[in-house]
Order: structure tokens, then C-alpha cells, then sequence
């Protein structure tokens, strides 16, 4: 047995995130860790490597027990993980980056470079993986899956036992899974031992031997991919009761809120066309990277777009800058709050009535207090925590940071809300909460777009859901015609 | 299943309440709030205190005004600095924008003898141009940082005031170029009345017009800033120009100090208006700054040189010390900074 964790339990301000988890890894296998956003699969990572400490149970490396305080810990324990975002500096040489941090030196700590013998090792390395690629070659000049391979061989050279990989091929191209797949499974036939965080079940079936799949922070079992098929899989996997958790509520669909007509995002693109009506939640589901995010950002024109028609209850418009999408009622909710939506550093009142100052003048300047009341009362009726308006942002809980956004938006008195992962990172409670949120939204006439990666949110909130698959809508179901299976299936391309 | 949300729910509350104590009005007024707000003017009123121990003469009305005096300079550049920084940003080309409106108002009225109410037209004109061209150029042709912009110009600048003058100080300028840099009323120089009515503005234009609040926008957060349709290019350029503007202003008090535009004034001017700035709380982040803060920031300096000078320090030992505090009050930023966020 390689790896051994046992009753491994962990907790977040008060809300357990992981049950009791056991998980056994042995020698030479690609063991598979399956589950929904937020069942645990990241959480667990993050306890071997180091990311997070664990309250309380036990690991075992190799029959001996192995704590892990720091990334250092497990780097030198041999477990070395890959990110599905990379840590590669692209200015640096393909043999600069393998030997990062554990230079070979010429003779003692304070001497040289060695760079012969490390230009030599990386390209034995390279081979390794089935790869002719020059170490003298500049990272940035490799694709990502190449890049992917330099990650791989790093983990060689520091000579880990245990390779962790995160959705590895999420950002990939076919070509490029197919080099992955076949290196996973040249070396777990040297004998290297691999766990693989996956969504695309093909590729599981393909290259695991064993799957443990992950609920809600537990563990529902351990099986062998051999013996399961793909449709228990997903059984096992999304098998629970949505009630309560989505306090969906049915409004009479009224008239056509959003219409996107022929809207292409780059020239190579394919057109895309679809209408979001008031009173529904129209849901837009897919892996990630199947351009969802691109889609609305391009309809808010965050980004720019090729060509397409806008129209807004209605009406053709010319939406040129986000600026413009505002003007015509367009809220655009992101996914990253803290990055794009808003002002750590400035008081919740500032982060309210930022979009739409021209409605606190008083006498042509701003009154700070007008600010204030507006703020005073989104935090009451949002249930803001806690309650006082003059806190720096950067001081709330994911939830309330996403309640100040949703109020921002609010206060422009948009018609037309486009939430982007909407509860990402934030508590089951507080999730509840913007739901509701969502719900008034409807009722009040807004027309309401969900991007959403999490299919139960998806099911348990969405009148109507479409399917995005590399870039291109491949289904647009009603709620009642939907189970994971089928939406699964139109995000695969299947 | 219900129950268990509700627990969550409950402990979440809970949890909150303890990590964050709610802050209530009447804690408005804690030790923290008012270092946080007056840590600047604590180590003016400090300094002023070791300086009127170690020179008796500090502390008199006369010299009180000479700091005045000395200070406007520079705290009109600062105030204009301000501005850029907030936005994460930097305005180098200050003290080469004032050289060149100088010498600009020097050109009109006392070469080509032009009425002085033109020469100060021009003089300000010039500034405001020169700052919408960083502006421009900033946004327009997207140069990566404005550090790279305003160096540039800043060169550039400084090359056209000394073509325009043929490298020579032009000197007599009309009585009414001299008032702002030379008089006083009653007792206090015209130019610290300048200041203080040039900060009284830009106080309400930085906290009470939509602008001014999307200047700490776009400081805090562009991304989130150009997506709240907040117009980033436009402000952009409004800070520049308003920046260069106040070179000019800061120009034209030079000019009454020595009764002369020469096209080498100004030199190194932009690191002192830095320096103010964020002694004055200000952050190279950005999103953050005040005016009363870049003010006592431009106070701090002149009252080290004045009582430097008192005290017959040499001025090379001067720009230590000033280097001193600079670092010193960035500092103590960083430790309130740290204290702030456990």
C-alpha cells in the first residue's frame, strides 16, 4: 500500500467539508478520484500537498505515517501534483523549469550551474515521456499539453512516487489528450502510481483501474473500472435528493428578455443563437472551457465579438462596451468577484453605488449619505453580515461579497441578470440565500441567466437549460425533459 | 436535510459574528480609526515639535509662513499626483511639465510682450495639454504602465523648454505673472491661499463627483471597474490632464518666487511630489489616498528642510534624512496594514 488515508476529516469555519474519508492507493495504479464540484476531490488534494491541514485522522506513505505542514513535506515524501493551472515560468527553458528550486550545482551548494548534466538529464527525462523536446527551448514557445509534459517530467526529477493530476485535460485539445493519456500510461507501466481528477468519464474508463467516488464531502465507495460501467458511474456519483437545497420557484414565463441572434465570438467560430424570456431561469451548462463564460462576456462586450444581433426586450442594440450593456439593463454577475466584480478595498456602500453614482447627486455632486441610505437599505433587504455598510468588502464572507455584487447590480436597475457561477465558493447557507435572491429577481419581471459548472444547481434551479460543447450550443432542454445523464451527454458532444 | 441547512446556516452566523466584530457608530472613534485617519498629521505634529526644540526660531509666525511658502510648490505638484496614483499609476514628466509652461508664459508675455492675462492663460493651457497628451498616450496607443509614458515625455518636456529658450532663463516677467509666488495677504503668501483653495476642490472632486469616486475604482479594481461601465479611458485622461495642470500652477507660483522661468526649473520636482503622496497614506496599489493626507505629506517635507536648515544642517544631509522618511512612513503603513488585516 502506498498511500493510506484513514478517517481523514476536515472543517471550515464550522461547515465539514470532508467526512471520515478513507482512501487506499496502491503501488502502480491510476486511482480515479470521481465526484461533483464540491464533494471534496480538491479538498482532499490539497491535505496531501500540503495546501491544507487536516483535523483530524491519519496518513499513511508507505506503512509509515506522513504529516503534512507544508508543499515541502510531500514534495519530499515523492508526491508531486499537477495543476490544472500550471506552474511554469514561460521565460525560463524547458531544463530551467524541470530543475527549478533543486538545481544541480558542479560541486558544492555554492559552486556553479551544472547545466550540462542537468540539459542532459531533462532530455532523458523528455524521452521518458516519449518526447524529443529541446531543453534549451523556451516554455512559452511549447503548446499547453507540451507544457503539461515539462510539469510531468519536474515531477520525474524531484522523483516522486505519487503523481496527483487535476483535471489534467480540461484545457486541451484532442491531439493533446491522446499524448497525455498514452504518457499516464507509459509510466504507470515503469511503475509510477497516479491519482486522477476527472470529469470526462472516458477517459476513465480508459486509463483507471480503480475510481473512488465522492459525495457531498463523504466517500460512497471504491470500485474497479472494469467492472463499472459509465451510466453507474454517474449513478453513484450524482445520487442524491436536490429538495430544499434549490428553493426553486415556478413564475409564468413572460415575453423574450434576451435575444442573441448570429453571434460569432471569433471568426473560426460557430453562430450562436438563443432567446432568454422574463420570469424563467434559462441555465447554461458544460464542461469547463466549453465557452460559456466567452459567450457572456462577449453579450455584456467585456470582450469584444466578431458580429451578432442583441436585442433586449425586444429591441436591436448596439452594445459596444460594458458601459453600453449597463445602459440597457444588462447585469453581468462574474465569476471571479474578487477579481472583477469588486472593490476589496473601499466600504460596501462605494461597491453598491458604484455603477450608477449619477442617482446619489444631490445638487451635481455626490452625497455620501445618499450612498449610504441606498446601501443601508440593499443590506437590509439582502441580509447582509455582517450588517454595517462602512466595512471594507475585503472583510466579508464569499456570500456576503456576492450579495454587495448582486446589490451593485441591483441599484442599476437592470432587467436582464447574467450570473455567472453564481455560487462559487460559497457556503451551503449563504447559497440558499442567493437563490432566494434569484427567485425575487424572477418575480420581479428580470429576466435571469445562470452559467453554472455545479448540474445540480443547474436541475434544481433552471426553468430551461441549454448545453455548450466547445464553443457551439449542443442541447436546449425544458427542466422536465433534463436528468444529469442527458445534459452529460450534450456536454460531451456525445 | 432541511435541519441540516438550517444548522449550517445558524453555524455560519455564529462563526461570522466572531471572526468580525460588527463595528457600530459609536466605535467610530477608536485608537485604530484615528491613527488610520491622522497618522500623517501625528508625525507632522511631531516633527514640529523636535524641530521647535532644536531650533528655537521654528516656531515663529514669520517662519511658520516661510514653510507656507516653501511647501506650495510642491504640495500643488503633489496634489496633482495624487491623482495618478490613486489610479495605480505615476506621473514622472511633473517637474518637466512645469519648466515647460514656464517658459511657455515667459515666451508670450516677455519676449513677445504679450498682456500677462494671456501668458497665464497659456502657461496653464500648456500644462493641462502636456498631461492630456501622457493621458493619450497612456490609453490610446495602450503603453503598459504610465511610468513608461510619462518617462518618455518627461524627456520630451524638458527637450522643448529648453529649444524654446535656447537652454537660457528668461527673466522680468509683468507684475501679475509675479503675484501668486510673491505676495501675501495680511501675512499668509498668496500661494499657500492657492493651495489651500486648489485642495478644498480637489477634496470635493475626489469624494463627491462621479469622476472622482471612479478614480478609486479604477485604483481598487480596473477590471471590475471597466466592467461596472465606469469609463475607464476618459478618467484616465482626466487624471493626466488634471495632473499636468497642476504643474503648471505650481509653475506659475515659481515663477513669482524668482521672478524668472528658467527651462531647467523643476528638476527632480516629481520625486518630491511623490514622496508627499505617499507619505501622505497614499498606496502604490492604488485605490488608495487622500488630499488633507498628500497635503500634511507636503508639509512634512518643507518643515524638514526649513528646520534642517534652522538647525544649519547641510542640504546633502537633508536629502538623507527626507530618504529616511519616506521609508520610515511607508513602514509604518505596512505594519497598520498588517495589524488591519488579523
Amino acid at each position: 500500500m502506498l498511500l493510506k488515508m484513514k478517517d481523514v476529516s476536515k472543517s471550515f469555519s464550522g461547515v465539514q467539508v470532508l467526512h471520515d474519508i478513507n482512501l487506499e492507493v496502491e503501488e502502480g495504479e491510476v486511482h480515479v478520484l470521481l465526484g461533483e464540484n464540491g464533494a471534496g476531490k480538491s479538498t482532499i488534494i490539497k491535505i496531501l500537498t500540503g495546501a491544507y491541514t487536516k483535523d483530524t485522522g491519519q496518513i499513511k506513505w508507505e506503512n509509515e505515517i506522513l504529516e503534512v505542514a507544508e508543499p515541502k513535506d510531500a514534495i519530499d515524501a515523492g508526491i508531486a501534483t499537477i495543476y490544472q493551472e500550471l506552474n511554469l515560468i514561460p521565460e525560463l527553458s524547458v531544463m530551467e523549469n524541470i530543475f527549478l528550486g533543486h538545481e544541480q550545482k558542479k560541486r558544492s551548494k555554492f559552486s556553479l550551474l551544472n547545466r550540462s548534466a542537468m540539459k542532459k538529464r531533462a532530455k532523458e527525462l523528455m524521452k521518458r515521456l516519449g518526447q524529443n523536446t529541446d531543453p534549451d527551448e523556451l516554455v512559452q514557445n511549447l503548446g499547453v499539453g507540451q507544457q503539461q509534459l515539462v510539469e510531468i517530467a519536474k515531477a520525474l526529477s524531484l522523483n516522486a512516487k505519487l503523481i496527483i493530476m487535476d483535471e489534467p485535460t480540461s484545457s486541451l485539445s484532442g491531439n493533446e489528450v491522446e499524448q497525455l493519456l498514452q504518457t499516464v500510461e507509459r509510466l504507470r507501466k515503469q511503475g509510477m502510481t497516479f491519482i486522477y481528477i476527472s470529469h470526462r468519464l472516458e477517459e476513465i474508463k480508459r486509463i483507471g483501474d480503480r475510481i473512488t467516488i465522492l459525495r457531498d464531502g463523504t466517500k460512497v465507495k471504491t470500485v474497479d473500472v472494469n467492472n463499472t460501467s459509465i451510466d453507474e458511474m454517474i449513478t453513484l456519483m450524482v445520487g442524491r435528493t436536490l429538495n430544499n437545497k434549490f428553493p426553486k420557484i415556478e413564475f409564468k414565463k413572460g415575453n423574450e428578455g434576451l435575444r442573441v441572434e448570429r453571434l460569432k465570438l471569433t471568426p473560426e467560430s460557430q453562430e450562436i443563437n438563443f432567446t432568454a424570456y422574463a420570469g424563467e431561469i434559462l441555465g447554461f451548462s458544460g464542461l469547463v472551457g466549453a465557452g460559456r463564460t466567452e459567450l457572456m462576456r462577449g453579450i455584456f462586450a467585456a470582450d469584444s465579438i466578431e458580429s451578432g444581433d442583441i436585442y433586449i426586450f425586444g429591441e436591436k442594440k448596439k452594445i459596444r462596451q460594458p458601459k453600453d450593456a449597463i445602459k440597457e439593463g444588462i447585469a453581468f454577475i462574474t465569476e471571479d468577484r474578487k477579481e472583477e466584480g469588486l472593490f476589496l478595498d473601499q466600504p460596501l456602500y462605494f461597491n453598491k453605488t458604484i455603477a450608477k453614482l449619477e442617482q446619489v447627486k444631490k445638487n451635481g455632486l455626490i452625497s455620501v449619505k445618499g450612498q449610504k441610505n441606498i446601501a443601508d437599505k440593499y443590506v437590509e433587504s439582502l441580509k447582509i453580515r455582517p450588517n454595517n455598510i462602512n466595512l471594507l468588502a475585503r472583510h466579508l464572507s464569499g456570500g456576503n461579497q456576492q450579495k454587495v455584487v448582486i446589490a451593485k447590480w441591483l441599484f442599476t436597475q437592470a432587467k436582464v441578470f447574467i450570473f455567472d457561477e453564481p455560487t462559487r465558493g460559497i457556503d451551503v447557507g449563504a447559497k440558499v440565500e442567493v437563490y432566494n435572491l434569484i427567485n425575487e429577481l424572477v418575480k420581479s419581471g428580470a429576466c435571469v441567466i445562470i452559467v453554472s459548472s455545479e448540474l445540480p444547481e443547474i436541475l434544481g434551479m433552471c426553468d430551461r437549460i441549454i448545453v455548450m460543447h466547445e464553443g457551439a450550443l449542443t442541447g436546449d432542454f425544458n427542466r422536465d425533459e433534463v436528468d444529469q445523464e442527458i445534459i452529460m451527454k450534450a456536454a460531451t458532444g456525445g | 436535510m432541511e435541519e441540516r441547512i438550517k444548522n449550517v446556516e445558524e453555524q455560519i452566523e455564529i462563526k461570522q459574528e466572531a471572526v468580525i466584530p460588527p463595528e457600530k457608530e459609536g466605535r467610530k472613534w477608536s485608537p485604530k480609526t484615528i491613527v488610520d485617519k491622522f497618522g500623517a498629521l501625528f508625525g507632522l505634529i511631531g516633527l514640529s515639535i523636535i524641530m521647535t526644540i532644536l531650533a528655537p526660531t521654528f516656531m515663529t509666525v514669520d517662519n511658520l509662513m516661510n514653510v507656507a511658502r516653501q511647501a506650495s510648490i510642491n504640495a500643488l505638484l503633489s496634489l496633482g499626483m495624487l491623482l495618478p496614483i490613486i489610479t495605480a499609476g505615476i506621473d514622472l514628466s511633473v517637474g518637466s511639465i512645469l519648466a515647460l509652461s514656464i517658459v511657455m508664459g515667459g515666451l508670450v508675455t516677455v519676449t513677445w510682450g504679450m498682456s500677462p492675462i494671456i501668458g497665464l492663460i497659456a502657461l496653464l493651457v500648456i500644462g493641462a495639454l502636456a498631461g492630456l497628451i501622457n493621458g493619450l498616450l497612456l490609453t490610446k496607443l495602450r503603453l503598459p504602465h504610465p511610468f513608461i509614458s510619462t518617462l518618455g515625455t518627461m524627456n520630451v518636456y524638458r527637450g522643448l523648454a529648453l529649444i524654446i529658450t535656447g537652454a537660457s532663463p528668461i527673466f522680468g516677467f509683468p507684475l501679475l505673472m509675479n503675484y501668486v509666488g510673491q505676495e501675501s495677504i495680511s501675512i499668509v503668501p498668496v500661494s499657500f491661499i492657492l493651495v489651500i483653495v486648489v485642495a478644498i476642490i480637489m477634496h470635493i472632486f475626489l469624494n463627491r463627483t462621479a469622476t472622482g469616486r471612479y478614480i478609486y475604482a479604477i485604483g481598487g479594481n480596473k477590471e471590475a471597474a471597466r466592467l461596472s461601465g465606469i469609463p475607464v479611458d476618459r478618467v484616465l485622461i482626466i487624471v493626466y490632464t488634471v495632473s499636468g495642470f497642476m504643474a503648471a500652477l505650481g509653475g506659475l507660483v515659481l515663477i513669482g518666487r524668482t521672478n524668472s522661468a528658467s527651462p531647467i526649473a523643476g528638476l527632480t520636482y516629481e520625486l518630491d511630489a511623490i514622496a508627499a503622496v505617499i507619505i501622505g497614506g497614499a498606496s502604490f496599489f492604488g485605490g488608495v489616498g487622500t488630499v488633507i493626507g498628500t497635503l500634511i505629506g507636503a508639509l512634512i517635507i518643507a518643515v524638514l528642510r526649513n528646520g534642517l536648515n534652522l538647525i544649519g544642517t547641510s542640504s546633502d544631509l537633508q536629502t538623507v534624512v527626507i530618504g529616511v522618511v519616506i521609508i520610515l512612513a511607508v513602514f509604518v503603513d505596512v505594519l497598520r496594514r498588517k495589524g488591519a488585516k488579523k
